[in-house]
């Protein structure tokens, strides 16, 4: 068959568009977001009408495909890791009501914090929420996996987590396709109260979900997803988790090394096939992208007192992702010394972009804060978190999506005066909305300024709900007329919108401030599609 | 046969379609490939590189480890040293000269140019120079692509057969104004 080559995200969204998925939903969020781009832009996809619109944010994202999941069809729901805290809600009761059609969610965690704010490790949640992780190493196993990730979610009733992390999300590989499976047709549950998590019957699916965790763990064998290697030199052996098992295998083809490997790409692990493993090797090395979270039950499980390496008695860094240098250190082998990195190269961070209306807002924002002294901007996550950064040092918290509201009337009712919240319009929209309320129910003094680009930004330009609605949702909410404002951050405004800004800022209420422009990226892209098309 | 090439670059810059058409043309000629790429937040204008393996065997990692590089090449003279530590002894640098000043502490172009003939395999070459006599600066990343085009181990016929695909929905002038960089910068390098 023709091979393809694919990110692991696309090899992803390909698997699952050729398992018979009938709808994806997903909020962007590095480095999640081509999977769900890749269905949308896929002929095949928008032949069939498979759903794939992007959701207000997780929350919505994991709910709607839970739906699907109920009328019967196949669903995905993809997301970064702590988009799976925002969607947390639904996913851990997801795997109480179980599901209907098969569905899927696929959360790409980002160890060493390439793109974002920690480096949780989802495979946890999927063990809170007890529903079977599968972990592919390579994109032809991202997409083999994928149709197995509904497979097996069928076979239980089960929603099925696919964990992947930045590398095989962004890196790109050859990929074979399997046969087309056809969609699911509308089918209700054959219970229709399954989905009613009501204490008496939560009670019954608890007990159930408790009771099928054996034969979860049978599976986690018999898919041979999890497989030992043997290996002549018994003095280690690894335990190679996800995509670890790939830097394993190019440092032990380098340097000629033989252990018995264990692979794994399904949780929950069996004991008796951990115990098996060890059977004759000296020492256990365990290599997992992200937390210790095996290597940590391993001294719970393994029958008699292994010596244990891994994350957490220092043979792996405790954080940061694995590697090809650090999985050959822990191996015990050498390295003649790098090449060093000269003194005159210096460090290049991201910068908001040349003309970004963040800069404007920014710089209006500044002087009219300059009066009261610095530490009073509560920011969120986007583009204009990177006001942050030398020149602008604007912004005094990035913590969660949404948090820049909340935060700021936290510190308002404490009686930090002025009070300002920085938000991007596609983060208002994902969960600023609810902050606002709680604001504009109190009164309280705080200035938001929603920095509108009309895109989801950062992560490439996706379509935001925000665009055109901020007005009407502001209103809708309760912001009073008169404190609802439109800048338009420009250089040649600077001067309105520093006295705009300044007003608000003395006010003893609720102000919203909506600085509109459009992202230059954007504009610029659909500048040239406008041209090509012309000629 | 089995090159580990880093592509070096500013976000922004366009680094990741000389990946593609490294990576077509390599996938063409029947050979294993992985491709590990930058998204997100460093894209904004921030350092940005792409490990690119190709190999007739399986290849393991996504990335390429240390000290084992073929080949770094660069959009830009700074970027081209971030990469160091995984050049291998006998590793080549091709960078094109033209620097790409974001920061404040950009050092002053001589002393980049130091430390890049330092070592022993290096190009420097003024990518946009010639992509300008060639009659667009769009081009210069074809230009570095051609430079570096007799470390790949890859037949023209396959670059220029990957940039046909690539481009192809463009035109056929643009495919052939970006197959002349190439070979510009194939040439540029042997002056």
């Amino acid at each position: 068959m023709k091979e393809f080559v694919l990110l692991g995200d696309e090899a992803i969204g390909q698997g699952a568009l050729d398992a018979g998925l009938s709808g994806v939903y997903a909020y962007p969020g590095t480095p999640s977001t081509e999977i769900t781009e890749f269905i949308q832009k896929s002929k095949e996809a928008i032949e069939r009408n498979v759903h794939a619109q992007w959701s207000a944010n997780e929350k919505t994202a994991m709910e709607a495909g839970l739906g699907m999941s109920y009328a019967g069809k196949r669903a995905m729901v993809c997301m970064k890791h702590v988009g799976l805290n925002v969607a947390a809600d639904a996913f851990i009761n997801a795997g109480m009501t179980g599901v209907n059609g098969g569905l899927v969610v696929v959360v790409a965690d980002d160890p060493s914090m390439h793109s974002s704010q920690n480096e949780q490790d989802s495979r946890f949640y999927g063990k809170f929420a007890m529903i079977p992780v599968l972990e592919p190493a390579t994109q032809q196993e991202a997409y083999e996996m994928t149709r197995y990730g509904f497979d097996l979610s069928e076979k239980f009733a089960l929603p099925v987590m696919l964990r992947i992390t930045t590398r095989l999300a962004h890196s790109r590989s050859a990929v074979e396709r399997s046969e087309l499976r056809s969609e699911n047709e509308v089918k209700l549950p054959a219970d229709l109260k399954q989905f009613i998590l009501l204490p008496a019957p939560a009670r019954k699916k608890y007990k159930l979900l408790l009771s099928i965790q054996d034969k979860l763990e049978q599976e986690s064998i018999t898919s041979g997803l999890n497989r030992t290697e043997a290996g002549e030199d018994h003095s280690k052996g690894i335990i190679a988790c996800g995509l670890s098992y790939n830097y394993y295998q190019e440092v032990a083809a380098n340097a000629g090394l033989n252990y018995p490997v264990l692979k794994i790409s399904q949780y929950p692990v069996p004991a008796e096939l951990l115990n098996e493993f060890v059977k004759g090797v000296d020492q256990v090395v365990v290599l997992e992208e992200g937390a210790p979270m095996l290597e940590e039950s391993l001294t719970g499980i393994l029958e008699n007192n292994y010596q244990i390496g891994g994350r957490l008695n220092g043979l792996l860094p405790r954080d940061g992702e694995l590697d090809p240098l650090n999985v050959k250190k822990a191996m015990g082998i050498e390295s003649e010394p790098a090449r060093l990195i000269p003194d005159v190269v210096k460090n290049r961070p991201p910068a908001l972009c040349k003309g970004c209306g963040h800069i404007d807002m920014y710089n209006a924002l500044g002087e009219a804060l300059d009066s009261y002294g610095p530490g009073r901007v509560f920011s969120d996550i986007g583009c204009y978190t990177l006001g942050a950064l030398p020149p602008y040092n604007a912004i005094n918290s990035c913590v969660d999506m949404g948090a820049s509201i909340t935060m700021a009337k936290g510190a308002s009712d404490a009686g930090l005066r002025p009070a300002v919240a920085v938000i991007g319009d596609s983060t208002f929209t994902h969960s600023g909305m609810t902050g606002l309320l709680d604001a504009v129910v109190e009164q309280t003094p705080l200035t938001i300024i929603i920095s509108d680009n009309s895109t989801t930004g950062m992560t490439g330009g996706q379509q935001s709900h925000a665009t055109n609605r901020l007005f009407d949702i502001c209103r809708g909410i309760g912001v009073e007329e008169e404190h609802l404002r439109q800048m338009n951050p420009l250089r040649k405004h600077h001067e309105e919108n520093m006295v705009m800004v300044a007003d608000e800022l003395a006010y003893e209420g609720v102000s919203v401030i909506i600085a509109q422009r459009e992202c230059i990226q954007t504009a610029s892209r659909s500048l040239r599609k406008e041209k090509s098309a012309k000629s | 046969m089995k090159k580990d090439i880093i592509l070096a670059g500013v976000g922004g810059q366009g680094i990741l379609s000389i990946a593609a058409v490294i990576g077509m043309a390599a996938v063409e000629s029947g050979l294993y490939l992985k491709q590990a790429e930058v998204h997100g937040m460093s894209q904004r204008g921030g350092a940005v590189q792409s490990h690119l393996r190709i190999s007739d065997s399986p290849i393991a990692s996504d990335l390429i480890p240390e000290g084992s590089c073929d080949m770094i090449l660069s959009v830009e003279p700074m970027e081209a040293l971030r990469y160091l530590p995984f050049l291998a002894k006998d590793g080549w640098v091709v960078t094109s000269t033209k620097t790409f000043e974001n920061i404040e502490d950009y050092p002053a172009e001589d002393e980049l140019f130091e430390q890049i003939r330092l070592i022993e395999n290096h190009v420097l070459i003024d990518a946009n120079a010639i992509a300008r006599e060639l009659g667009s600066q769009k081009i210069s990343n074809m230009v570095m692509l051609g430079a570096a085009s007799m470390h790949l181990g890859l037949g023209t016929e396959y670059l220029e057969g990957a940039m046909n695909t690539l481009f192809g929905r463009k035109g056929e002038e643009v495919v052939a104004l970006n197959i002349k960089a190439l070979m510009a910068g194939k040439e540029g390098i042997r002056i």
